[in-house]
């Protein structure tokens, strides 16, 4: 069998030296903004120089750039990849060759699979699944409490030194606050930060759509922005209270939000995410009763839409992220209550959350940092830069593409894509990991190919 | 030279001064080789003290009962176990029902943390905390510290790694208070859920949850027991991670300096916070703890209750070894 492309984003002296030339190089963290050629070898990032400086002699390879912009690699810092136990709906492969032609060279799996990733056995277990079949970083967050459960922490130690960077019950938020506490205090010690999937679930209720007048008129039952609000401000009392790192997912109600900005304001360790779908969508796509509008937290209203996007733009949400959900054909075509939470995002959410750049609801640098330097810098990567000497995790954008979603298109075991038919602004073009191209789409594999 | 107590009772490390634990530990010293030659020294005869355990004990127990008959004295043991502070009323009527057949003191362990302070209010007797919640067990830490300083000569200076489940241990605070009245330097490490939140309130140096980082620094390791009766939730995933991730191994203490000690007040859960290998081993001062209680918890009582008699009786038998006056 031939290595996989994980095993040799793990051995980079293995890959071949590359330059990608012509790109506009935006990289926030280095205040980088202008055209550049990109000296890739040995896993790494060499050289940025004006374009033409790099000789062809110190690379084989080249990803003509030209017309594009050439950014650190996204990561995705939400995604479940449902291996073990769910390979119906995902596997590690599928997973992350979506993401790898979503633009993502790295991204983090949840650990609501089956057996639950709660301990070490399982957290290696995945890790060496990523090793034989990614194409993508796969990097691991394991789970809070056993089974999800909310009762007694998961083996925290022991799945950290099997290389989990963060911990979260996503999905079974831990409803019992002393033990909220406590994780956060034991996680501390590891050195590995909780994230949050913020919602009351006794206050939820069943609840399946945003509780409003229009869940009223549809006759589903709503789960009110309050469940929300009320955990996110627990979350922010429990960080306040233990001072360990604590990130919320998918943020999504005004006020929860406004929480979030407080707590930044006093200074305390917590971060949130927006997903690409809360930003993009308000609750009246439900009225089609499609059920891949359906998630959690729900689709929200305009109101709540609008907050997202102006926390987005102003740093107060720090990180975009996708929530990537996917799910078989039997779990989503059936009657709107019983359907799962969640949607497709890996090949969607680089071009919806790059539409709000375009309109200028969202700065360009805060829409990188959202995908790149913000999520490394929770996880504790040295990806998300384009520094000299970094690991060479880029991603080639192409913003001026516009192109239509078609299922032919998903590489996910799914298609429970919200998405099927729209027409996208931008996609990524080519994405690199570790110095391996895990992605190229079709028109630069010619220009990639070896020169002799 | 200090030769007596200034306090009628022992309720805290903070009751004595330097020189004080100074003159017990002399005390310590003098009737550690009566005690150790199967002597009797009776300078309690024919005193009673009441002992009131309403939390489970065994080592404590029996070594202030042994110190007791040893000092010539009488004991009036009540043992109970009791959980919650609701029950109040009842210990205060127990001590008043005890006062009432005349001891000498009282020597109290409870559960509920203040417990011990608020029986103190309620009696004229001396008052000998053997463990009071989770606050304190100023005897335990007497015996330990005297136990280094017979090693060492000197605490001054030295670093005492307290390591496991500081949050719940009264004898984590009780020591972190005397070592540090002793000159040493005391670095917590343990869960972060077993860390208090602020070491420094305590006195430590500082807290850290990477064992493998503070071992080389420390000059003796004081393992504290997982004490899941403490605990109304969990506090660490299971005592096979908090093994693997706190637990001193002898891979582990490989780390440490060669001639650092190991201490644990007991009951050991072997495997658990402290390899049996190392418990059973050259390095391990875990009897000798043990068998430095009575010498010292005599050394108390009798500093208590007959200081006259106690320095007459150092006068008369003057240290043959291991002075530690300074």
């Amino acid at each position: 069998m031939n290595p996989s492309l994980y095993h040799l984003i793990e051995n980079p002296s293995q890959t071949e030296a590359l330059v990608i030339r012509g790109g506009r190089v935006i990289d926030p963290t280095l205040g980088r903004d202008g055209l550049f050629d990109v000296l890739i070898a040995e896993g790494r990032i060499q050289a940025i120089e004006t374009p033409g400086h790099i000789s062809s002699d110190r690379a084989p390879r080249t990803i003509d750039a030209s017309g594009h912009w050439v950014l650190p690699g996204f990561i995705d810092l939400h995604v479940h990849l449902r291996e073990p136990g769910l390979e119906y709906k995902e596997t590690i492969e599928t997973g992350t060759r979506a993401a790898a032609a979503g633009g993502f060279s790295a991204v983090a799996c949840m650990a609501n699979t089956q057996p639950v990733n709660d301990s070490p056995i399982i957290t290696s277990y995945i890790r060496e699944k990523a090793r034989a079949h990614a194409s993508a970083r796969v990097h691991i967050i394991g789970a809070v409490t056993q089974g999800l459960k909310g009762e007694e922490l998961a083996e925290i130690g022991g799945m950290v030194a099997e290389g989990a960077l963060a911990l979260s019950d996503d999905g079974m938020p831990v409803m019992n606050s002393l033990i909220m506490r406590r994780a956060m205090e034991y996680a501390r010690g590891f050195g590995v930060p909780i994230i949050s999937h913020a919602e009351d679930s006794n206050l939820v209720n069943g609840g399946v759509v945003n509780e409003s007048s229009l869940s009223q008129e549809l006759g589903l039952p709503g789960n009110p922005a309050a469940a929300e609000e009320i955990l996110v401000a627990r979350e922010i009392a429990l960080c306040r209270l233990t001072k360990s790192p604590v990130h919320i997912a998918h943020l999504s109600t005004e006020i929860a939000i406004e929480h979030v900005r407080r707590a930044k304001e006093a200074g305390l360790p917590v971060t949130a995410e927006a997903s690409p779908h809360h930003l993009t969508l308000t609750e009246e796509a439900v009225r089609s009763l499609d059920t891949n509008f359906k998630m959690a937290p729900p689709l929200r209203s305009e109101r709540d839409v609008e907050a997202l996007r102006k926390a987005v733009s102003e740093g107060v949400v720090d990180i975009l992220a996708t929530d990537h959900a996917p799910h078989g054909q039997s779990d989503k075509e059936c009657e709107f209550a019983a359907a799962a939470n969640g949607i497709l995002g890996l090949q969607t959410a680089a071009p919806l959350t790059h539409e709000l750049v375009m309109q200028g609801l969202i700065p360009l640098q805060r829409w990188i940092e959202g995908w790149t330097a913000k999520p490394a810098r929770l996880l504790g990567l040295e990806t998300g830069t384009l520094r000299v000497g970094a690991p060479a995790d880029i991603t080639v954008f192409d913003p001026g593409a516009r192109w239509q979603l078609q299922k032919g298109d998903l590489l996910s075991k799914s298609l429970n894509s919200p998405f099927l038919g729209w027409t996208l602004q931008g996609r990524a073009v080519a994405t690199l990991a570790g110095g391996v191209v895990t992605y190229l789409h079709e028109p630069l594999k010619k220009s990639h190919s070896k020169k002799r | 030279m200090v030769h007596r107590l200034r306090n009628p009772s022992l309720l805290s490390i903070a009751d004595l001064t330097r020189d004080e634990v100074q003159f017990l530990f002399r005390a310590a010293q003098s009737l550690s080789e009566s005690f150790h030659r199967n002597e009797t020294v009776p300078l309690l005869a024919g005193r009673t003290l009441a002992q009131l355990f309403f939390e489970n004990s065994t080592r404590t127990r029996l070594s202030f009962e042994t110190a007791i008959r040893r000092l010539g004295a009488g004991t009036l043991t009540f043992t109970a176990s009791t959980s919650s502070l609701s029950k109040g009323e009842s210990l205060l009527d127990t001590i008043r029902n005890l006062e009432a057949f005349r001891p000498d003191a009282f020597i109290v362990r409870h559960g509920a943390s203040a417990s011990v302070l608020h029986l103190a209010t309620k009696t004229n007797r001396p008052l000998i905390n053997a463990g009071d919640g989770t606050r304190e067990h100023p005897t335990q830490a007497l015996l330990d510290a005297f136990t280094l300083q017979q090693k060492w000569g000197t605490l001054e200076g030295k670093t005492v790694l307290i390591l496991g489940d500081i949050l719940h241990s009264r004898v984590a605070r009780s020591n972190t208070r005397l070592l540090k009245l002793l000159g040493a330097r005391v670095l917590y490490c343990g869960p972060g859920s077993l860390l208090p939140s602020n070491p420094a309130v305590l006195g430590a140096d500082a807290a850290t949850s990477q064992i493998d980082s503070v071992l080389p620094e420390a000059d003796a390791v004081m393992c504290l027991r997982i004490q899941r009766e403490r605990q109304n939730s969990p506090t660490i995933p299971s005592l096979q991670e908090y093994a693997r991730f706190f637990g001193l191994t002898s891979e582990r203490a490989k780390r440490l300096k060669p001639d650092a000690w190991i201490l644990h007040p007991g009951p050991v859960n072997r495997g658990v916070e402290v390899s049996p290998e190392l418990a059973d081993g050259p390095s391990s001062l875990i009897l000798e703890q043990v068998s430095n209680g009575v010498p010292m918890r005599m050394a108390i009582l009798a500093a208590l209750l007959n200081p006259g008699g106690l320095a007459r009786h150092l006068d008369a038998s003057p240290l043959s070894s291991g002075d530690s006056s300074s």
